[in-house]
């Protein structure tokens, strides 16, 4: 059976939505028939990518945000969030374990914890034009399905 | 985002339940500096029994109330701790600088 599904939710940048998002994404990523493991995985990434661009991509304003889930063939799911918004100047630097530019209230792991729990990540970003994430995470086929 | 404090000799019990994520961590980091300043408590030990979720905002709220016990002069210890809270936690390597029982 092809795998092939996507869903594209579109929601403003408010912290609201950081329980909400990564609900969906969970909900979606459901048809692959995940261990709990997989899911909090998949959760914890995609809260993770979204509250960077609630918190950094539009941090005087509400902007856009689109999150892109997309079933693949190979039992994958890539997990695609975009904004338009500051954009990341040094990519390299705001991956670095610690690294924020945040207030006290953010840890700087963000981008750790999604390259940890995912099992690739990519990060495009331009100055005032805005970033895009994209994940990817193969949910291993379980015996008896 | 609630946080139940019990209190006794001076050691402060809190239990963090639901979701913790950045819509809610400040609240929890502000409950947390609050009963923390008031009690000055020789031991805090976190409860994370009925966390659901959490992601880095969770890391940033359990080193803040780490650096606050310190100043403080008492210890911290985090008890309970739900498999996915501990998987961010660890990724992050805080098992090196937090007691978790």
């Amino acid at each position: 059976m092809k795998m092939e599904n996507h869903v594209s939710l579109e929601f403003p940048s408010r912290s609201a939505n950081e329980g909400f998002a990564r609900t969906a994404a969970a909900c979606f990523a459901a048809q692959l028939d995940p261990t709990l493991e997989e899911i909090n995985d998949v959760k914890t990434a995609v809260s993770e990518a979204v509250t960077n661009a609630i918190v950094h991509a539009y941090p005087d304003t509400l902007g856009k945000i689109v999150l892109k889930l997309r079933l693949r063939d190979d039992h994958s799911l890539e997990i695609v969030v975009r904004d338009w918004g500051v954009g990341i100047a040094d990519v390299e630097q705001a991956r670095t374990p610690l690294f924020t530019t945040g207030n006290e209230e953010r840890s700087g792991m963000g981008f750790t914890i999604m390259e940890s729990f995912m099992d690739s990540l990519k990060v495009r970003s331009a100055p005032g034009k805005g970033t895009t994430v994209t994940m990817r995470r193969k949910i291993a086929r379980r015996m008896g399905r | 985002m609630p946080v139940a404090f019990t209190e006794e000799d001076r050691c402060l019990t809190a239990a963090v339940s639901g979701e913790l994520d950045h819509h809610g961590a400040k609240e929890v980091m502000q409950a947390l500096d609050r009963r923390i300043d008031e009690a000055l408590p020789r031991q805090l030990t976190l409860d994370l029994g009925g966390l659901t979720f959490t992601d880095s905002s969770g890391i940033a709220v359990l080193l803040r109330a780490w650096r606050r016990m310190g100043q403080a002069g008492g210890g911290m210890r985090v008890v309970n701790t739900p498999a996915q809270a501990d998987k961010v936690f660890q990724a992050a390597g805080l098992g090196r600088i937090i007691r978790f029982e």
